[in-house]
Formats: structure tokens, C-alpha cells, sequence
């Protein structure tokens, strides 16, 4: 029973993170209908920045957040307005070409310039810290990772439902045209919603490299269990991708427990049963 | 004044406009009568930018902005009002006025005195916008155009599909509008509605200018035949 529910928390934490990486995803799916391909990519791009930053400048993890938060911002900010505006707006088929080719070049970017060898932050005394509740030990890192995803998407929730962002966000996702009459500079404001998502991987990569060895190769299974949050969530759902997350990490926890390696076909064995009974994802709303 | 100089648009290889020139005045109110097809549409959406056209083909007040986007125009104070109201169904009535206040400009229309004028609105403002009927859609939608303070406001098809009541609520805020000093272009597919409400008045057919002149002294044999190309 105690395992049982270590591994539900466990599970529920690790879930958190992979929310946070399908948060982006949700984003700019939400309000520009485009799927970034190279989405694992650029979280793992977060990663070698974020020790990139501790060994030059001698930081902690956490402190290199100061760095590579804006670093990534501007990163994202450039990648829009220089190559992913000239696709976005004609379909979804054209941005899921160019990101795809984007990360390729990235995969093969970070092997020329890091080598293929695996990676890991010296998170130093925060990962190997935990506490007891009752028979059931917390790592003091899995919960600091879960409590900030946590947080983002409190915030992202409140930026998109009260602030004027929010408001030129849903504009521009209910229809761009109109928004455009209104003053909303779409090109512009993507760039911004983009930059957004990049801050937002940003923090994702720091807290992911914090408790997992990373590699040049390592992006593409990011994207998978972004994916999976968000489309098991429900497409345009910020909270259905939450609870996406959560489910998936839950679901690899356990099968984890069952035989150790079998965790992520866990993961994906419980996403295509819960898309087979709600094909819509669980938080679906009305389709458009 | 508004005006536009031999201005052409296309649609690829379909061209929608020949040569048209129009001009509105500050403060007046202009008609533009023509059938389905005849360009209205594409005339408004030329002179604020969604569709492309040469610099040198709008002008405001003898600068030439032709071509120049959405944001610039609106910036400018000139403002469409978009067939089929266009409301934002994830945004409330509120949040589509608050949309278009912060972006426009600062001027005498705010959202409170909007409300004012329009006091059944109140009550909704937290409704989705899309949730409301037709004509309180279509308030909205001319509110919306006009807390961004235009000097011209382009009305397209304001009318379409509303029951005579809330056609008279309409008319009535442009006639507001139209008071505060603000210039009004209107598409109207009733003929003797859009010479009322007008000083002047364009026929367009098939992309040209038919027949022009003053809304009071229009022959309405001449309209009909500019309308129909009969």
C-alpha cells in the first residue's frame, strides 16, 4: 500500500514536468494552430544551455534561470518572426515540415558541438534531499519541479483569461482576420506568444536536467510525452493538459513498478486506451 | 478627408476593383450601393489594409497610406466594421470592447459611455459576445469599431439579416457616431435606407464607380440602373 502510493506521487510529480513540457505545445497549438516538432529539441536545448551557463559562469542550476529564461525567450522571439511567421497562418501541414527539419538540425547541431555523450547538472544537495510523510518518503526536487508546473500554469491560466495578452491571444485563435482589423499585429504578437513558450521550456529544461541525464538525442521523447499531455487533455485545454501530464507519468510510474523499462510503454499503453474511450481527450471542449 | 486615387485590387489573377475613386470628407456620411460582387467589400478592405494595394492609391488627408497594414490604419482612425459582425466568441461582449479600447485610440468614446448609449448591453457585458442576438451583436460589433476613436468609420453591411427594430437601433448609434464628428462609409443593401441615411452615395458595379452624387437628389431611376446594369 505505501508503495502504492509513493509511486501515485511519484507518479503525480513526474507528471507535473511532463505537463510542463506539453504546456508550450498547448500554447501554440491554442493560438496559432501550429505543432512545433522541434519542441523536445528545444527543451533539450534549454538543458545543455542551462549547464552551457553553470560552467561558465559558475551558477546553480536554479540561478541559471535568470540567464537562460530570457536567453530562450529571445531564441523563441527570433525563430518566429525570422522563419515559423512565413508558415504559420497556411495549414498545419507546413509548420509541421519546417519544425521537423528544425529538429533535425538541432539533433545534429548539439552532437557536433557537445558530442553525443550523455549529460547531467550538478544539482548539487536540492536532488538528493526528501522527506517523510508517514511511511512515504517525497524527493525535495520532484515536488519543487511539480509545485513551479504547477504554478506556470496557474499563470499562463490568469494571462490568457484577464490580461490584454490573453484577450489578443483568443482574438487571434478565434479569428485572425478580424483580430487584425482590431489592431491585433498577428506576425508580431506570435513572436511574443513564442518567446512566451520558449521562457516557459526554459524552465521546464532546467527543472528536466535537474533530475535526468540528458543528450543531443534526447528531444524527440520529450515532444512524445508533451504530446501525449496535451492531446489526452483535450487540444486547446490548458488544464486538460495537466491533467494529461499527470496521467501519463502515473501511468509510466506504475508500469515501472511492474517491470522496470517497461515505464513508458506504460505511459503510451494508457494514452491510446484513454484516447480509444475519449477519442476528444479528457478535458475536450466544444469543437469548432 | 479620405479618398481613394484610381485604386485597383486584385484577388490573383481576378481583378475586384477598376480605377475606383471615392472620397469622403470629414465628418460625412457616404453610401456605397452595388450588388453582390459589385466590390464594396473589397473597396473597404483595400482602403484599411487586409487586402494590398499600391501606397499611392488611398490617401488621408493628402498622405498617401495605401497598402500599409491593419494596425497602421487603425492607428490612422480608420476603422471597418467587418460583414457578419466578426465577434469574438471566446472573448465577452466586454472583453471584445476592451480588445479594440487598448489598441485603438484615446478619444471621446470610451467603453462607459458606449454602455451608456447603449444601456441593454450593460447587463450582457459578461456573456460571450456570440451568445447575444443579431442585433445586439451587430451594437457591439459598430461599439467595438468605435471605442478605438476612428475618424472614419467603414460600415459593412451593418443591416444584414436584422430584424426593422434593431435596424433602427443601428442606424441610430451611427447616427451617434456620426454626430461626434466621425466620418461614416456605409454598405447598405437597402437602396432608400442608404440614400437616407447619407449625404452622398456611390454605385459600384463590377468593380467601377456607375454614378455618384448627393444622397437627396439621387434619381432613383439612374440607381437602379447603376445597381442592376440594366
Amino acid at each position: 500500500m505505501a508503495i502504492a502510493c509513493e509511486t501515485l506521487i511519484d507518479g503525480l510529480l513526474l507528471g507535473a514536468l511532463y505537463a510542463l513540457f506539453g504546456l508550450g505545445l498547448s500554447i501554440s497549438l491554442g493560438v496559432m494552430r501550429m505543432i512545433n516538432i522541434a519542441h523536445g529539441d528545444f527543451i533539450v536545448v534549454g538543458a545543455y544551455l542551462t549547464s552551457l551557463t553553470m560552467q561558465l559562469a559558475g551558477m546553480q542550476p536554479l540561478a541559471s534561470l535568470i540567464v537562460v529564461v530570457p536567453a530562450m525567450f529571445i531564441l523563441g522571439w527570433l525563430l518566429q518572426r525570422l522563419l515559423l511567421n512565413r508558415v504559420v497562418g497556411g495549414g498545419m501541414f507546413a509548420p509541421l515540415l519546417v519544425t521537423f527539419g528544425l529538429s533535425v538540425i538541432i539533433q545534429n547541431l548539439l552532437q557536433e558541438t557537445f558530442t553525443a555523450d550523455t549529460r547531467s547538472l550538478q544539482a548539487g544537495d536540492i536532488a538528493r534531499r526528501g522527506f517523510e510523510v508517514g511511511s512515504v518518503s517525497i524527493g525535495v526536487l520532484p515536488l519543487l519541479s511539480a509545485s513551479v508546473a504547477v504554478l506556470l500554469f496557474a499563470l499562463t491560466h490568469l494571462l490568457v483569461a484577464r490580461t490584454h495578452f490573453g484577450r489578443q491571444s483568443r482574438a487571434v485563435a478565434d479569428d485572425p482576420a478580424t483580430a487584425r482589423l482590431i489592431g491585433v499585429d498577428d506576425k508580431n504578437f506570435f513572436a511574443m506568444v513564442t518567446g512566451f513558450v520558449f521562457a516557459v521550456i526554459a524552465i521546464a529544461s532546467v527543472l528536466y536536467a535537474m533530475r535526468t541525464p540528458f543528450s543531443p538525442s534526447a528531444g524527440p521523447e520529450r515532444l512524445l510525452y508533451s504530446f501525449e499531455a496535451v492531446v489526452l487533455g483535450g487540444l486547446g485545454s490548458l488544464w486538460g493538459t495537466l491533467a494529461g501530464g499527470l496521467v501519463i507519468g502515473v501511468a509510466q510510474l506504475f508500469g515501472a513498478r511492474i517491470s522496470s523499462g517497461l515505464g513508458p510503454f506504460f505511459g503510451h499503453l494508457i494514452f491510446l486506451l484513454l484516447l480509444v474511450a475519449r477519442p476528444n481527450g479528457i478535458f475536450n471542449r466544444q469543437p469548432r | 478627408m479620405l479618398r481613394t486615387e484610381g485604386l485597383r485590387a486584385r484577388y490573383g489573377l481576378f481583378q475586384a476593383l477598376f480605377d475606383v475613386n471615392i472620397r469622403v470628407g470629414a465628418s460625412e456620411v457616404v453610401a456605397l450601393i452595388g450588388s453582390n460582387g459589385a466590390g464594396k467589400s473589397t473597396l473597404f478592405r483595400s482602403i484599411v489594409g487586409s487586402v494590398r494595394v499600391s501606397p499611392r492609391s488611398v490617401w488621408l488627408d493628402d498622405v498617401a497610406i495605401g497598402g500599409e497594414s491593419e494596425r497602421r490604419q487603425l492607428d490612422r482612425g480608420v476603422v471597418l466594421v467587418p460583414e457578419g459582425r466578426r465577434l469574438f466568441p471566446s472573448l465577452s461582449v466586454l472583453e471584445n470592447l476592451q480588445l479594440a479600447a487598448r489598441n485603438g485610440r484615446r478619444g471621446q468614446w470610451t467603453i462607459e459611455r458606449l454602455l451608456d448609449e447603449l444601456s441593454v448591453l450593460r447587463p450582457l457585458a459578461k456573456r460571450p459576445a456570440t451568445s447575444l442576438s443579431g442585433g445586439q451583436q451587430q451594437l457591439v460589433a459598430i461599439g467595438r469599431a468605435l471605442v478605438a476613436n476612428p475618424s472614419y468609420l467603414l460600415c459593412d453591411e451593418v443591416s444584414l439579416g436584422l430584424s426593422p427594430l434593431a435596424v433602427t437601433d443601428v442606424y441610430a448609434l451611427l447616427r451617434k457616431a456620426s454626430a461626434g464628428g466621425t466620418a461614416i462609409v456605409l454598405v447598405e443593401q437597402n437602396v432608400n435606407r442608404a440614400l437616407s441615411e447619407s449625404d452622398r452615395f456611390y454605385c459600384l458595379q463590377k468593380g467601377r464607380v456607375m454614378l455618384e452624387g448627393e444622397s437627396a437628389a439621387a434619381d432613383r431611376a439612374k440607381v437602379a440602373q447603376a445597381y442592376f446594369g440594366v
